[in-house]
């Protein structure tokens, strides 16, 4: 029973990991730019989140309210002012800014907040939970993978059903057409930004009301959500969720063979489907 | 002669280092049909996506209605009313048939062209709306590609090659629909390497060669020799 539990544990964990994941898989596919900064910002979303509910003494999920539209201002800001200027044929050019911009957040988030793990209060949340058989299970995770759900299964639907949705294709398949179409491709990608970063704030306060964080902890929620999406297959949003629970299950099978293997089995199931199957378990089939 | 529509002046268009068109002169009437002829690459290409925005050139350079064009992004030509159907079609990929079309209209200018107009001219596009545009066949490809830019109710369109690797009998029908799209009073210029074709449906014609126009003339009245002579460049 232990070893179920310790894989619906994991699979819970996957919902996180796919929030994580999710606006890196949006941006990668719309506008082809890795961002090393996503951690940082899911981080940065986090310290949003905690002096929101403090400051106005409410729940963490009701700041909500106000990190979304904040998180994705700032996208759209970040976008526009910074880094439509380094998109172009070369790769090179964003992976080095948004390697700056992590930098800038962590010392930013360290000067106002200092290195002290700080923790959201999510009140009874954290410590609810559901008997299911014989096993307990966390009101908070399984919140969390709902939300997880949601939110992809929102993208998908935006995706495939909305103007906007197919702005985001059309821009991704080509650009200079897209452009021919009234498109611009800055604006849009502006847009595409903000909306990653709005999914950053949800995932950015289930992590701290989840676990403590502190400014340095954005490169290991950078890798997690990039593993997520990797092992999902580039540019499938449901195959996303999948990869999260494959890493989330992992970790948590991991943990129990071995507390100190935890990460490591994560990495080690990620490096195995990576080369059995070099592009994700799901990768979109191109039309 | 009233106001040209476009009025090109000195136009020149780079690639980096190399200069693919040379103070080229040009004007439209509204309501006219022009042909661009001349051979691979002559810069016929490189004509309209300078006019279209994908390439930017010196604002004075391409004037729309009198308003200079020349340094505008391609995304503020086209809510101006200037459609490309571009060389090699271009469809999106990731969209549908219908999606494609629908994506045409995303500039919201007035006019007559909406997607039942449009699947009126041509019917069989109706039959696959919900199909990937990658899955027609080159001639269906052909007639989304113009349906997306009449999408955009266009004053102005542009189409580059659309015979390109068609077979003739398709090449006949897209362009049996061409008098339901211009005979409205939209303003057209047509690239095309079938000469025949290129002089039948316009009433001018332009031939370019490296760069320069190397004749202009009444498509009617133009002689074959001086059109093989501008086309090839033999003096
Ligand atoms: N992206 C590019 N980079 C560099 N040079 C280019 C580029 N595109 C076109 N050229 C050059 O510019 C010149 C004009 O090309 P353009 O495509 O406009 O010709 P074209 O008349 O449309 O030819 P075709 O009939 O083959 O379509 C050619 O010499 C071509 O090699
Ligand atoms: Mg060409």
């Amino acid at each position: 029973m232990d070893w179920v539990n310790a894989v619906i544990q994991g699979a819970l964990l996957g919902g996180l990991y796919a929030l994580f994941a999710a606006g890196l898989s949006l941006i990668f596919g719309v506008m082809r730019l890795v961002n090393i900064a996503h951690g940082d910002l899911i981080v940065m979303a986090a310290y949003l989140g905690l002096t929101t509910s403090v400051a106005l003494g409410v729940h963490p999920l009701l700041a909500l309210v106000l990190v979304i539209p904040m998180m994705a201002a700032i996208g759209y800001v970040l976008q526009r002012g910074i880094l439509n200027h380094t998109l172009g044929d070369d790769l090179l050019p964003p992976l080095l800014v948004t390697f700056g911009l992590s930098v800038i957040i962590q010392n930013v988030l360290l000067e106002g907040y200092s290195a002290d793990p700080q923790k959201m209060n999510g009140g009874a949340l954290e410590t609810a939970s559901v008997s299911v058989g014989s096993l307990s299970l966390g009101l908070l995770p399984i919140l969390t993978f709902v939300v997880a759900v949601g939110v992809i299964a929102g993208l998908q639907w935006m995706f495939y059903h909305t103007a906007l949705g197919r702005s985001f294709r059309a821009v991704s398949d080509n650009q200079d057409i897209a452009q021919l179409m009234g498109l611009n491709k800055r604006h849009i990608f502006g847009l595409a930004m903000a909306l990653a970063l709005a999914v950053t704030a949800i995932g950015g306060i289930f992590l701290g009301i989840r676990t403590s964080f502190d400014p340095s902890i954005g490169g290991g929620r950078l890798i997690f959500g990039f593993e997520a999406v990797i092992i999902g297959g580039l540019g499938n949003l449901w195959g996303t969720l999948a990869g999260g629970v494959i890493l989330g299950v992992a970790q948590t099978v991991g943990a129990k063979i071995d507390p100190g293997w935890q990460i490591l089995a994560g990495h080690i199931v990620f490096l195995l489907i990576l080369a059995v199957r070099p592009n994700g378990l799901f990768p979109r089939v191109s039309a | 002669m009233p106001e040209p529509i476009l009025d090109i002046r000195g136009l020149d268009a780079h690639y980096g280092d190399f200069q693919a068109l040379y103070g080229l002169n040009l004007t439209l009437a509204p309501g006219e049909v022009l042909a661009i002829i001349g051979s691979n690459g002559a810069g016929k290409t490189t004509l309209l996506r300078s006019i279209s925005g994908l390439m930017s050139n010196g604002a004075a350079q391409i004037r729309y209605r009198g308003t200079p064009i020349g340094a505008l992004r391609a995304d503020q030509v086209a809510s101006l009313g200037i459609a490309l159907v571009p060389e090699g079609r271009q469809l999106f990929p990731s969209l549908s048939v219908e999606e494609n079309l629908l994506i045409g209209g995303r500039v919201k200018r007035a006019g007559p062209w909406s997607l039942s107009k449009v699947y009126e001219l041509f019917p069989i596009l109706q039959d696959r709306r919900h199909q990937a545009s990658t899955s027609l066949s080159g001639g269906q490809q052909q007639m989304v590609a113009i349906g997306r830019a009449l999408m955009a109710n266009p004053d102005l369109i542009l189409f580059d090659e659309i015979s390109l690797g068609l077979a003739p009998i398709i090449i006949r029908d897209i362009y049996a629909a061409l008098p339901g799209i211009v005979g409205g009073g939209m303003s057209a210029v047509i690239v095309e390497q079938d000469i025949s074709k290129a002089l039948s449906v316009s009433s001018r014609v332009y031939c370019l060669q490296e760069g320069r126009v190397s004749l202009e003339g009444d498509s009617a009245t133009v002689s074959r020799d001086d059109i093989s002579r501008a086309y090839f460049g033999i003096a």
